[in-house]
């Protein structure tokens, strides 16, 4: 099933070769000239495109090895000084690369569904809903990302995770955060998991904390993670300082230049509002109001009415949040669908609350949680609200006219088949007027996208106001979009935090248990 | 929501259909036939040229050389249903733009706004015609797959339903066609396909009309009309027991039907001789020679040792329609002669072949013909349809690689084989192909030769083998099959991958509509035995089912 699904989806990667693709394309072409054409030195100081390397040093050597497989295609495009080049050939073989490295990701799911006791629903459903994710082809296929392949990596430390095997699940999930630091925002449930059912065993008594078993297990995995790290920067040792401002820059501003859909982005609207509605009632106000946060390059945008956001707060507000997870994490038995719930929840509240989120992150979320729909209610539920709304939210990514369709296929295609499956596996869900699985409320807020989309494609234009208000579609997305990640979040935080350790089905269960 | 109560089969029928428009969707992002290349550009060219015709010509100049209308420059050369089509996207496109349908300075217009309108103007052909075709003629007329254990056992896999509309849907060869190198065969084929259905439903009237619509768009629906004709005919001959009377006044209807419609359509130009002759000269273009680019028929297989093309057009002509109708005659004769709804679609696949084979003047386009009755037949021999799909693709891949559309083709064959080999797993779960083969090859080598000496064994294998020679036969075909898509598939490679010698430039193409004439000729003679191997309809007509052999 894996393997007809991959060939099938392959396909239609393929397909979309030609498509439209976002400056990301350019930004990894750099990279490539980058690490081909300079010496390791160098990488990280390289300024000849706006484009600087700015992922860490794994993700470069990457590229690196990439480099050497191009000449094959086009030697041009490792020509430092070619900015913008895309030869047919370069377009090509960038393409193919992210569709050959998707291959982790099919990896990542065999994994995945072998950890997970012998059914139907894993055999079939589940890799079909991971595989075909339309929000991975949107982002990596026409946008241009190599995420299927970090998410295949993430597939992989989750899969060994969930058959016990930590210090492997540690290892690859180092390797991740080297190879793109993004995921830094999923390591306190790791971290939280791995102390408390993989260092201190069994019940919270001086005696397990101060035995030797304890300090053995900590030693291991802290030497694992550190290696990694080492092996990483030891190549960069002499300019650590310069990679560290690269990964982290603090300069860019609160939102990305289209507002992911997270508490920022009803921040800001709610900001444009206050604007306007002083703008009708002659308030002076003394900073420039023509500034529009959603048209092109990233840029800093400063608050018109409401205070303005400084990185400390977005961390504070992203700590205080991912908190009470972590307690609870901590507190909870050791079945890994609690740690993978908790993933979740670490990836939702930094995506609802970090320092110039992209959209694309959303689907930090939504793939963890696609393992937790096949097992339980709850879980289903959030799986398919959040995936069709996060999913949507990619839209304003793939803007082109010729795009629509394609981009509403794909969703449709995912969506229906995701309701379609995970009804047939909780056929006891009540739904009579409403979507399955959701209440008639939350049905009628995922029938709101279909307004939106044509308020966006039909009635904005037909209304002629592209001109006045070319920003209202992309913010009218954008808030209501976030409305629904926000809500998504606090029930299923409130589910977890009222959870007490629900079974899940593993192959291994007792193995667990005895060793 | 009430719509989840639906059927497995109808959500099955719904993906298929979703599936089938985004693959459609995106082959419409690669290039089209021509793509910047003055001064002629291509068939995409073509068909916006005539938008611009029809919307700015009178309809008695359109197909006149005029001085607004230069022939020369992909003149019209297809019926009025064509031209009317044409009028109304045209419409559409000077609503849009005015530089679209411009007189004159619109010639070679290419932009990415008109590339979406036209994508979208075939893309809505097809979802208006074509799907709804297929989907309601396998409806109609497929019978669900269940109580046929007898035929499972055997090997071989009648489809069901649903899965035959996904499947005909994902066939890739019209989406490559009309969706990467751009035509509009989907309305024509459409047309055909309900007019099939008609037929097959008994609704002899409806599927006179919905077929002379069909001849109307394209002439090149020629290829099905014998069959109609023939199979039309024969319900006229009075049944025993009917008079002669009522023959008769079916024969009239059917008759004032297809004037009717002729009539409606060509209104226009039946004003003056003059017109019906220039607009029959346009669509029958003799001067043009026997085949254009390589085709996969018997004349480009016979020009390697004789060249026709020294030989006059007009003798040509004579010598192609007498080897046409003789080939047709086998399949035509029997179809009248004894008529059955079974053997329907597969005269139809027989005559279209026949003329691809024989013909004059056949595009390599034209395979599409005979791939959409293969098609409809697909649910009662999988094997051998799924076998010759696959070559008719292929053998376009000259065309495909002139109008970079290889990429395209290689993402939609690969889809299109294994979401054959899927659903032909579906139907058989209990063994899968690997299964499968081991099953036949248990069957074969399970010889008994504990009661043989050294002199006899070859008799008792033969003797085993004879009496199951209905797995022999399976394992055959397989193996054939596999080595023959394999070949092809070499073939291909190798076109891609190695320059041809100077000496033969066109030495791929070349060799590629041999191969696939060859097998051609194969599966002409393969239908035609299956035609002729079905028995004579019982008399009593209305009370047998449509049901495979």
């Amino acid at each position: 099933m894996i393997a007809t699904v991959t060939i099938l989806t392959s396909c239609v990667k393929l397909l979309l070769i030609p498509a439209y693709y976002s400056t990301d394309f350019e930004v990894h072409r750099n990279w490539l000239a980058v690490t081909h054409s300079l010496p390791i030195k160098k990488w990280y100081f390289d300024e000849t495109s706006p484009w600087t390397l700015d992922y860490p040093p794994l993700f470069a050597w990457f590229e690196y090895l990439l480099s050497h497989v191009a000449p094959f295609f086009d030697k041009n495009m490792l020509d430092l000084h070619r900015l913008n080049y895309t030869s047919d050939n370069t377009v090509l073989f960038q393409r193919l690369s992210v569709i050959i490295t998707d291959l982790i990701y099919s990896l990542g799911v065999y994994l995945c569904c072998s950890a997970l006791k012998k059914s139907w629903k894993k055999d079939v459903v589940l890799p079909i809903l991971l595989l075909a994710n339309c929000g991975l082809i949107m982002v990596d296929h026409i946008h241009f990302q190599y995420n299927g392949m970090l998410y295949g990596i993430l597939l992989i430390s989750i899969a060994y995770m969930l058959q016990g095997k930590h210090i492997l699940s540690a290892f690859w999930f180092t390797v991740l955060l080297n190879l793109k630091h993004i995921y830094i925002y999923m390591a306190p449930a790791y971290f939280v998991y791995l102390l408390r059912h993989y260092c201190l065993r069994g019940p919270l008594t001086l005696k397990t904390v101060t035995s030797k078993n304890t300090f053995k297990n900590l030693a291991l995995l802290g030497s694992v993670v550190v290696s990694v790290f080492i092996a990483t920067y030891l190549p960069f040792w002499d300019h650590l300082p310069q990679i560290v401002s690269r990964l982290f820059p603090f300069k860019r501003g609160l939102s990305h230049a289209y507002w992911a859909p997270n508490v920022w982005a009803l921040y800001n609207t709610a900001d444009k509002i206050a604007l306007l509605a002083a703008k009708i009632l002659n308030f002076n106000i003394g900073k420039s109001t023509t500034a529009t946060m959603t048209g092109g390059l990233v840029q800093e945008y400063e608050h018109s009415i409401l205070p303005s956001i400084h990185p400390i707060i977005t961390i504070l507000l992203t700590v205080i949040f991912t908190l009470p997870a972590m307690v609870k994490l901590f507190n909870l038995n050791r079945q890994p669908s609690n740690f993978l719930r908790c993933l979740v929840i670490c990836a939702l509240s930094s995506f609802l609350f970090g320092w110039h989120v992209h959209e694309k992150a959303i689907l930090m979320a939504i793939i963890p949680l696609t393992i937790l729909s096949i097992m339980e209610t709850v879980d289903g539920k959030t799986f398919l609200f959040l995936s069709t709304v996060g999913h949507y939210s990619l839209f304003p990514l793939l803007f082109p006219p010729y795009l629509l369709l394609i981009k509403v296929l794909l969703l449709l295609l995912y969506t229906v088949y995701a309701f379609h499956s995970l009804y047939k596996m909780y056929p006891l869900a009540i739904c009579r007027f409403s979507l399955p699985l959701l209440n008639p409320a939350e049905s009628i807020y995922l029938l709101g996208l279909a307004a939106v989309f044509l308020y966006e494609n039909v009635v904005h234009p037909a209304l002629g106001l592209q001109n006045k208000f070319p920003f209202l579609p992309l913010m009218l997305t954008s808030a209501y979009c976030s409305l629904g990640v926000i809500y998504a979040w606090a029930t299923y935080y409130v589910y977890f935090l009222k959870s007490d350790g629900v079974p899940t089905r593993l192959k291994n269960d007792k193995g667990n248990k005895t060793d | 929501m009430v719509a989840l109560k639906l059927s497995c089969e109808a959500w099955l029928v719904i993906f298929g259909g979703l599936l089938a428009v985004l693959l459609r969707a995106s082959t419409g992002l690669h290039p089209y036939s021509g793509e910047a290349t003055p001064p002629m550009y291509g068939d995409y060219e073509a068909q916006r040229h005539w938008m611009e015709i029809t919307t700015n010509l009178d309809v008695t100049e359109w197909y006149h050389n005029t001085s607004h209308n230069d022939l020369q420059y992909w003149g019209l050369d297809y019926p009025p249903l064509t031209a009317y089509h044409m009028y109304a996207c045209g419409s559409i496109a000077k609503f849009l733009n005015e530089n679209y349908t411009k007189l004159h300075d619109s010639r070679g217009y290419e932009s990415e706004g008109h590339k979406l309108f036209m994508r979208y103007s075939v893309l809505i052909s097809d979802v208006l015609i074509f799907l709804p075709a297929i989907i309601i003629y396998y409806w109609l007329t497929v019978p669900d797959d269940k109580g046929k254990k007898k035929k499972k056992e055997q090997g071989i896999v009648p489809l069901g339903p649903s899965t035959s509309i996904v499947l005909a849907l994902l066939y890739p060869g019209i989406i490559l066609i009309d969706h990467g190198h751009f035509q509009y065969n989907c309305v024509s084929l459409g047309l055909a396909v309900l007019a099939v259905t008609a037929l097959l439903c008994e609704k002899d009237i409806i599927a006179s009309f919905l077929f002379c619509l069909a001849l109307n768009y394209k002439q090149m629906e020629l290829y099905h009309a014998p069959p109609f004709f023939f199979y039309l005919l024969s319900t006229c001959v009075p049944k025993p027991g009917q008079g002669t009377l009522s023959g008769l006044q079916k024969l009239s209807k059917i008759a004032a039907t297809v004037i009717f419609t002729f009539t409606v359509i060509w209104l226009p130009f039946l004003f003056s001789i003059n017109d019906v002759l220039q607009v029959l000269h346009r669509l029958f273009p003799v001067a043009r020679g026997i085949f254009e680019d390589k085709v996969a028929n018997i004349w480009c297989a016979l020009n390697i040792f004789y060249k026709y093309r020294e030989v006059e057009n007009t003798k040509m002509v004579r010598a192609c329609l007498t080897a046409t109708v003789s080939a047709l005659v086998p399949s035509s004769v029997d179809l009248f002669l004894r008529p059955n709804k079974k053997k329907f679609v597969l005269a139809l696949i027989n005559s279209s072949l026949a003329f691809f084979l024989f013909g004059y003047q056949v595009h390599e386009k034209s395979i599409l013909l005979a791939a959409v009755p293969v098609l409809l037949y697909m649910p009662f021999d999988p094997i051998a349809c799924f076998w010759f799909l696959c070559l008719t693709t292929f053998s376009m891949s000259p065309l495909l690689l002139k109008d970079r559309l290889t990429l395209a083709a290689f993402a939609l064959k690969i889809f299109f084989m294994v979401s054959f080999k899927v659903s032909a797993d579906h139907v058989q779960p209990q063994f899968s192909w690997a299964g499968y083969y081991r099953n036949l090859l248990r069957t074969l080598l399970n010889v008994e030769y504990n009661k043989t000496n050294a002199f006899n064994v070859i008799t008792v294998t033969y003797d085993h083998f004879k009496k199951n020679s209905e797995a022999v036969i399976a394992l055959a075909l397989h193996v054939i099959m596999s080595i023959s898509l394999t070949g092809g598939t070499l073939l291909s490679i190798a076109s891609l991958i190695l320059k041809p010698s100077e000496r033969y430039p066109d030495l791929y193409p070349l060799l590629t509509s041999i191969y696939c004439a060859v097998h051609f000729v194969g599966f002409f003679v393969y239908f035609n035995i299956k035609q002729l191997n079905i028995p004579q309809q019982d008399e009593d007509v209305k009370n047998v089912k449509f049901d495979s052999s």
